[in-house]
C-alpha cells in the first residue's frame, strides 16, 4: 500500500532535481572551495551561486547569507552570537514561550550563563502580541528571537509589527526570526519582516538534511560560531559541505519558482482536511488560528484520547503524522506549544498534526478522513475518560 | 519502539470494556499524565472468572491493560496479586525503557481492583 506522509513539517522527501544537482559534487566535483586549482574554483562557483539562490529566495544579499549545519544550528548561532559580541551593552533577551526548543533551550543555557530572559506568553491562537515584546524592552535588552510561525500549531507570528517597534527603538536591539517553518511557504523577505537575523533550514524545503543558512544583516555585530580557517567570512569554520550546499540552493530555486502555486494548492488540501475533521468527528478542537496558519499545517486535539495510540493506528494504515503528547515529545510532558495556548494537560495528550506537502493530493486527504473516525471512535471506546464525559459534543 | 508481541496487544486489545455488576473496579493513573487504566472484575470462589479493561493512553498502557486481564483471568486472587508491573512487562517481551515507569500501571490497577473488593466483601460481612 502506499504510504501517505503528512510529516512535511518534520522533515520532506529530497527532490530528484536535488539529488541530482548534488550528484557531481559528491564524486568528480569534490574540490576543497578554498583552493586555488580550478577543481576548488569550481566547486568555490557552485558554493556561490547557492549563496545567491538562497539570498534570492529571501530578497538578502548574497553576502548575509551564512551556510550552517541547519536550522537548529541557525538558531543557536543567532542567540549565541549575539548575546556574546553584545554583552557590554546589556544582558537582557526577550523570546516567546512556544519557540522550537532550538531557541528555548539555548536561552535557558544563556541565563546559566547570566543572561536575563524574558519568555512572552501567547494568547489561544498561539500570537505573539507585538505590545508586550514592546513592554518588555528595557535599558538592558540586547536581542528578541519570535519565531515567524510555529512549527506544531501553524501560527504565524506578526514579525513585521514587532520589528518596527524594535527599529523604532533609541537602542540598537538586534531581531531574530526562526523562519524554518515559512520560508518556501509563504513570501519571506527580510527587509518586509524587518529583521536582522533569519534560520533557515534545507531539509523541510525538500534538499538534503544537515544543512541550512543564517542570514545576518549587513553591519550586525556577532561572534563567529565556529573558529578555524577563513570559510563563511571567517564567521563559521569548516570545510564547506558543498553537495549539500549545492542541493539547499537548488531547492531553494526550485520552491521560489512554484511558491504561490503550492501555497493555493496546500492551503486548499488543508482547508478540505479541517472541515472534513470538525465535520465528522464530535469532542475535536482546532489548535492555532483558522486563518492566519500555514498553508501546510493541521493541528488538532481529539478530546478522550492520547496521541501516540493515534498515531500508531495511523500508522498501521500507512499514514505519517506526529502528536504533541508527552510520549511523542519524548517528556513527561505534553507540547510546550499546547499548553501555551491553555489547552488543559488531558486535551493536549491528544493532539495530531498532519502537514502537507506537494506530493499530497485530495484523494490522500480523503483516505485520512475515511480512516480517521474510525480510529478516534476505537479508542474512544475504550477509554475511561469517554464514558464518563459529561457535556454534549460541541466542536470549538 | 515496540516489539511485535506488544503491537498485537495494542492493535487487537484482550477484554476491552467494562463489567456493569463488578464485583471490584480499581483505577489508576490521571489525565495530566497522559495515563488513565481501570479495571473490572467479576470474582467467584476466590477465582478472577471475568476481566475487563478501559485505558486512556499510550500504546504501552494499552498493551500492558491488555496483557494484565489476559494473565489473571481465572486464576486465584493470590495469584494475581503476585503478578507486578515489572511481570506484565516481562510477559509482552519487554517495553522500551522510557515506558517503564510512565505507562506500565497496569498491575496497580488490578490489585486496585482486589482491593475494592476485599473492601466491599468485609463491609457485606459486617452488616
Amino acid at each position: 500500500m502506499k504510504k501517505i506522509y503528512m510529516d512535511h513539517a518534520g522533515t520532506t522527501p529530497m527532490r530528484k532535481e536535488v539529488l541530482e544537482a548534488m550528484m557531481p559534487y559528491m564524486t568528480e566535483r569534490f574540490g576543497n572551495a578554498s583552493t586555488i586549482y580550478s577543481l576548488g574554483r569550481e566547486a568555490k562557483m557552485a558554493l556561490e551561486d547557492s549563496r545567491e539562490k538562497v539570498a534570492n529566495l529571501i530578497g538578502a544579499e548574497p553576502g548575509e547569507v551564512f551556510f550552517t549545519a541547519g536550522g537548529t544550528e541557525s538558531d543557536n548561532w543567532a542567540l549565541r552570537g549575539i548575546a556574546e559580541a553584545n554583552k557590554d551593552m546589556g544582558n537582557h533577551i526577550i523570546t516567546s514561550c512556544i519557540e522550537h526548543h532550538a531557541v528555548l533551550h539555548t536561552c535557558q543555557d544563556l541565563e546559566k550563563q547570566g543572561y536575563r530572559v524574558t519568555y512572552l506568553p501567547v494568547d489561544r491562537y498561539g500570537f505573539v502580541a507585538p505590545e508586550h515584546v514592546k513592554n518588555s524592552i528595557t535599558d538592558d535588552t540586547i536581542l528578541v528571537s519570535i519565531m515567524h510561525a510555529n512549527n506544531e500549531i501553524g501560527t504565524i507570528e506578526p514579525i513585521a509589527d514587532i520589528g518596527k517597534i524594535i527599529k523604532r527603538q533609541k537602542r540598537k536591539i538586534y531581531f531574530h526570526t526562526d523562519a524554518v517553518q515559512t520560508v518556501g511557504k509563504i513570501p519571506v523577505k527580510v527587509d518586509e519582516l524587518y529583521v536582522d537575523l533569519l534560520s533557515v533550514s534545507s531539509h523541510k524545503i525538500y534538499g538534503p538534511k544537515g544543512i541550512g543558512a543564517l542570514y545576518i544583516k549587513k553591519g550586525t555585530k556577532i561572534k563567529p560560531f565556529i573558529t578555524g580557517g577563513a570559510q563563511e567570512r571567517q564567521k563559521r569554520a569548516g570545510t564547506e559541505n558543498i553537495p549539500a550546499i549545492v542541493g539547499f540552493g537548488k531547492a531553494c530555486e526550485l520552491i521560489e519558482a512554484e511558491l504561490e502555486q503550492q501555497y493555493e494548492k496546500l492551503s486548499r488540501l488543508r482547508d478540505r482536511l479541517i472541515r472534513g475533521i470538525m465535520e465528522n468527528i464530535p469532542f475535536v478542537h482546532l489548535n492555532g488560528h483558522p486563518t492566519m496558519r500555514l498553508p501546510h499545517n493541521v493541528n488538532v486535539c481529539f478530546e478522550f484520547i492520547e496521541g501516540e495510540s493515534l498515531l500508531l493506528n495511523l500508522d498501521m494504515k500507512d499514514i505519517c503524522a506526529s502528536s504533541g503528547s508527552a510520549c511523542t515529545s519524548g517528556s513527561l510532558e505534553p507540547s510546550h506549544v499546547l499548553l501555551a495556548i491553555g489547552l488543559p494537560h488531558e486535551i493536549a495528550h491528544g493532539s495530531l498534526r498532519l502537514t502537507l506537502g506537494m506530493d499530497n493530493t485530495e484523494e490522500d486527504v480523503d483516505f485520512v478522513l475515511e480512516i480517521l473516525p474510525g480510529i478516534v471512535n476505537k479508542l474512544r471506546e475504550m477509554s475511561p475518560l469517554f464514558a464518563e464525559r459529561k457535556e454534549m459534543p460541541k466542536n470549538v | 519502539m515496540y516489539n511485535e508481541k506488544v503491537m498485537d496487544h495494542f492493535s487487537n486489545p484482550r477484554n476491552v470494556g467494562e463489567i456493569v455488576d463488578a464485583d471490584g473496579v480499581g483505577q489508576v493513573g490521571n489525565p495530566v499524565c497522559g495515563d488513565i487504566m481501570k479495571i473490572f472484575i467479576k470474582v467467584r470462589d476466590n477465582i478472577i472468572e471475568d476481566i475487563k479493561f478501559k485505558t486512556f493512553g499510550c500504546g504501552a498502557a494499552i498493551a500492558t491493560s491488555s496483557m494484565v486481564t489476559e494473565m489473571v483471568k481465572g486464576k486465584s486472587l493470590e495469584e494475581a496479586l503476585k503478578i507486578s508491573n515489572k511481570t506484565v512487562a516481562e510477559a509482552l517481551g519487554g517495553l522500551p525503557p522510557v515506558k517503564m515507569h510512565c505507562s506500565n500501571l497496569a498491575a496497580d490497577a488490578l490489585h486496585a481492583a482486589i482491593e475494592d473488593f476485599q473492601k466491599k466483601q468485609s463491609k457485606k460481612g459486617l452488616e
